[in-house]
């Protein structure tokens, strides 16, 4: 047990090094970015004088190592900072921008990571005959579509011709939960339809490798069926590969939702990104690109643990 | 049906597969060509051959299984009288784990990782007989300590790899007995394991047989394991069945040329040479340890080698025999000591060695198979020591080439093979060719025999001793079997836990007074005789009742 646990806490560890070093990359990109917000809130006629004045009111010319630490200062105290455009405060505003997107990643998460383990091991107990070739042969055609393209094909056949759902995603506060499921429920294909095949196929891969062991030999020898085969046996040696794949997705379910939001005019952190990002408002850009960066290391994170403690080595040492 | 009907009846069973060789057409082999025989109740049929035989294709095809590509393609196995070929997919599971059960060869590789021991033993017979786990789990405890296994109240609760392969071996007979089948199939099952581990695993195997009244196929390539467990045998060759009679009659009246060879197997005779020169090699004080790992894995090694001798180091798995190659040959720098050869010091690492030090040392490998590049001809891979070391190229090179096919006894016509158009013995062969091809003084063979059958291993030891008269070439072969060992060795040494235990001419390494694992050692190899088992753990009784 101490090895896992000094293994685990490695990875821990490792994860907040990281967020720490990619929190020095968005400060430094941010910083060479040419321009400032002074010169993008008051244009191109402003007088050297009032840019001046701006660039002192903001604090934009203290040196950038010292900008950096007050920024991580505030950070650590859950302050992202205020928006230069509109003086709003950045936390407040992300937090039910994130909660919209969490919400939305969530239920396509939750459709999408089940359907694809049972899809993938359905492929494996017909490998090569047609529900394998259905399977794959659907789930590769909805990835090789555009996300913007099977957006509109759902807008256009389910929302439109069908009227099943709204074809805008709009969400308030005052929205109970199975109102704001149905405005979701759109997108949220969308997205699942987007994820499912490479999840799928890693899923298939995976216990295909693992179907050739001798251990599956002693289970068909056994007289198990086939799927209690793949289910008891098979599954859980594949386990690690799987959720590195499945992490991956659920990273991009958060972080590369900017597309499907925009279709939907779903108010996300995607669109409050890009919003910001025309604006030049830099500290909600930099809080942003933050969010997204932590998330994207703690599910990659949880992956490693996962992988970790999956294996019954790790887990029972000698 | 009729009356008497034994448990088991196969008749004229053929088995087929498709081949997809590089350069030809996929084409239908026969693995088993019309094989017949009964096998009564509660008694044991040995099934002998070489590999290739079709010993295990005719096991598996008793729980009506092809392993990959194989297909049964005519014939009939009667279970109980019912034709278990014709049966439907579901009727055939029915028959898996709860009528025939299987004991695989690697019992390490055959159980799942992710589970428990206890869920993996009972699992089967849950499956089929529908009886409450509590019932199932005290029927495999039982069955735990009637085999001789520690702790088997608890041992279930472990992972495969929480205990050793000898246990796991054991565990899997408990699994097969478990669901009390009519007939186990018995797959190489101490083949993996080391002598004296095998003779244990071997005498539990026997005893389950002997107390259940359950009827086995006992797969084996090994003669002599066969002979303490079998009532009846099997000889197969490609395939074919060449003789089938009682256990007694195989080994003691022998009616085939095949089967009396497969008897007489390493019965080579080597005098043991005697002059003293000044050694070639000397291995003075070692003691080495992997790094990271503090535990050493040598400690105090000191042997000698002279030159046109052959020293045999030989042990069990994890005795530190390999590693002793290892650090011959500058692989593993050793944290004391020091190899010396024709009498000055050898570098610690390799990167300290000349080109000289490296041809003078050669090496010849278990694996013949991973040792050499797949997609080079054997041209290339023998014809490369010759333009590193000598710089032979052109005419030169071809005719040296064919002078080492001819001495490896292959023709000229092999140079342009690849090394899967060759048999394991001829990789082997190729291998030899590729360390002679340097003019070596000594060749390390490291477990050079144990992956072949024991017809082709004693041509490979028969043209190592050729070799070694010609070409006055050391050998430090490092084996674990003691047959082989007999056969070729001038000196010996014995390791075991990282240490000599033994050490001295053959004569006297051989001869008693044995020291204790010594004894063991030699006690444990199994001999071609009926009721050998049995009086070596009579004797083991009788010495432990001494105590």
């Amino acid at each position: 047990m101490p090895q896992l646990l000094k293994l685990i806490a490695q990875r821990i560890a490792l994860g907040v090094l990281l967020l720490l070093a990619v929190s020095v990359l968005i400060f430094m990109g941010t910083e060479i970015l040419p321009g400032d917000v002074a010169q993008s809130i008051l244009g191109q006629s402003a007088t050297p004088e009032a840019l001046a004045n701006l660039r002192r009111d903001l604090g934009l010319n203290e040196p950038a190592v010292k900008r950096y630490f007050s920024w991580l200062w505030g950070l650590l105290h859950g302050d992202l900072g205020t928006a230069l455009t509109n003086g709003a405060d950045i936390a407040s505003s992300i937090g039910s921008r994130l909660f919209n997107t969490m919400f939305l990643a969530s239920v396509a998460a939750l459709v999408s990571v089940p359907l694809a383990l049972v899809l993938g091991m359905l492929a494996v107990r017909y490998r090569n005959r047609w529900p394998d070739k259905l399977i794959s042969g659907s789930t590769l055609a909805f990835i090789s579509l555009p996300e913007f393209f099977i957006g509109y094909l759902l807008i256009y056949f389910v929302a439109v011709k069908l009227g099943w759902f709204p074809s805008v995603a709009t969400v308030y506060d005052s929205m109970s939960f199975t109102e704001r499921l149905s405005a979701v429920a759109l997108p949220a294909t969308t997205l699942t339809l987007v994820v499912l095949a490479h999840m799928m196929r890693m899923t298939r891969a995976a216990i295909l490798n693992v179907m050739q062991s001798a251990y599956i030999e002693t289970a068909e020898l056994k007289g198990l069926s086939a799927l209690k085969i793949i289910f008891r046996h098979a599954f859980p040696n594949a386990i690690a590969p799987i959720v590195n794949v499945v992490m991956l997705n659920l990273a991009y379910l958060i972080v590369g939702v900017v597309v499907v939001e925009v279709i939907f005019v779903y108010p996300g952190m995607g669109q409050y990104l890009v919003d910001h990002v025309s604006k030049r408002d830099v500290p909600v850009v930099q809080a942003c690109g933050l969010v997204f960066a932590a998330f994207y290391i703690f599910l990659n994170m949880a992956a490693d643990i996962i992988s970790i403690i999956s294996n019954p080595r790790l887990r029972h040492p000698k | 049906m009729e009356a008497d009907t034994a448990l088991l009846q196969v008749r004229n069973l053929q088995i087929g597969a498709t081949v997809y060789p590089p350069d030809a057409k996929p084409h239908d082999i026969e693995i088993v060509q019309g094989v017949s025989f009964d096998l009564p109740k509660g008694r044991v049929l040995g099934l002998i051959g070489e590999s290739g035989a079709g010993k295990s294709t005719i096991g598996l095809a008793s729980l009506a299984y092809g392993r990959g590509g194989v297909r049964i393609t005519g014939g009939e196995v009667l279970l109980n009288g019912h034709n278990i070929l014709e049966s439907g997919k579901k009727a055939i599971r029915g028959v898996r784990g709860s009528q025939v059960c299987y004991v695989a060869q690697s019992a390490a590789a055959a159980f799942n990782p992710a589970h428990r021991l206890m869920d993996q033993v009972i699992e089967a017979a849950r499956e089929h007989s529908g009886e409450s786990k509590a019932v199932l789990t005290q029927r495999a405890v039982a069955l735990f300590e009637s085999l001789g296994l520690p702790d088997p109240q608890s041992i279930g609760d472990r992972y495969p790899h929480q205990v050793s392969g000898g246990q796991l071996q054991r565990i899997m007979t408990a699994m097969a007995l478990c669901s009390e089948p009519d007939l186990i199939v018995f797959d190489e099952p101490t083949t993996a394991l080391d002598v004296t581990t095998q003779i244990d695993v071997l005498a539990a195997i026997r005893n389950a047989i002997k107390q259940t009244g359950v009827a086995a196929l006992y797969i084996s390539h090994d003669l002599a394991v066969v002979a303490q467990i079998a009532d009846e045998m099997m000889v197969l060759r490609n395939g074919l069945v060449v003789e089938h009679g009682t256990t007694q009659q195989i080994i003691e009246s022998p009616a085939q040329d095949y089967t009396r060879a497969l008897v007489n197997v390493r019965a080579i005779e080597h005098p043991q040479a005697t002059d003293t020169q000044k050694p070639l090699l000397e291995v003075n004080h070692i003691t080495a340890s992997y790094p990271g790992s503090p535990e050493p894995v040598l400690r105090d090694v000191s042997v000698q080698l002279q030159p046109g001798h052959t020293l045999a180091v030989v042990g069990e798995s994890g005795s530190g025999k390999s590693t002793l190659a290892r650090v011959i040959t500058g692989l593993l720098a050793p944290s004391q000591g020091s190899v010396e050869f024709n009498g000055t010091p050898l570098s610690a690492d390799l990167a300290g060695r000349t080109r000289d030090d490296l041809r003078q040392l050669q090496m010849i490998y278990q694996m013949a198979d991973v040792a050499m590049n797949p997609r080079q001809t054997v041209r290339t891979i023998i014809g490369r020591p010759l333009t590193f070391y000598f710089g032979l190229r052109g005419k030169d090179k071809s005719k040296r080439i064919h002078e080492l096919l001819e001495s490896i006894e292959l023709g000229p016509e092999y140079a342009d093979r690849y090394p899967a158009e060759l048999s394991g013995g001829q990789k082997q062969r190729v291998c030899i060719a590729r360390a002679l091809a340097a003019k070596p003084q000594l060749i390390i063979c490291d477990e050079v025999t144990s992956a072949l059958d024991p017809l082709i291993a004693d041509g490979i030891l028969k043209l190592l001793l050729n070799l070694q008269q010609r070409e006055q070439v050391a050998y430090l072969f490092v084996t674990h079997d003691i047959a082989t060992v007999r056969a070729i060795a001038d000196s010996i040494a014995v390791m075991y836990q990282g240490q000599v235990v033994r050490y001295g001419p053959k004569s006297e390494v051989l001869s008693p007074p044995f020291d204790d694992y010594t004894d063991l050692l030699l006690s444990s190899v199994p001999e071609m005789q009926v009721g050998w088992l049995d009086n070596v753990i009579a004797n083991r009784r009788m010495e432990s009742a001494g105590h």
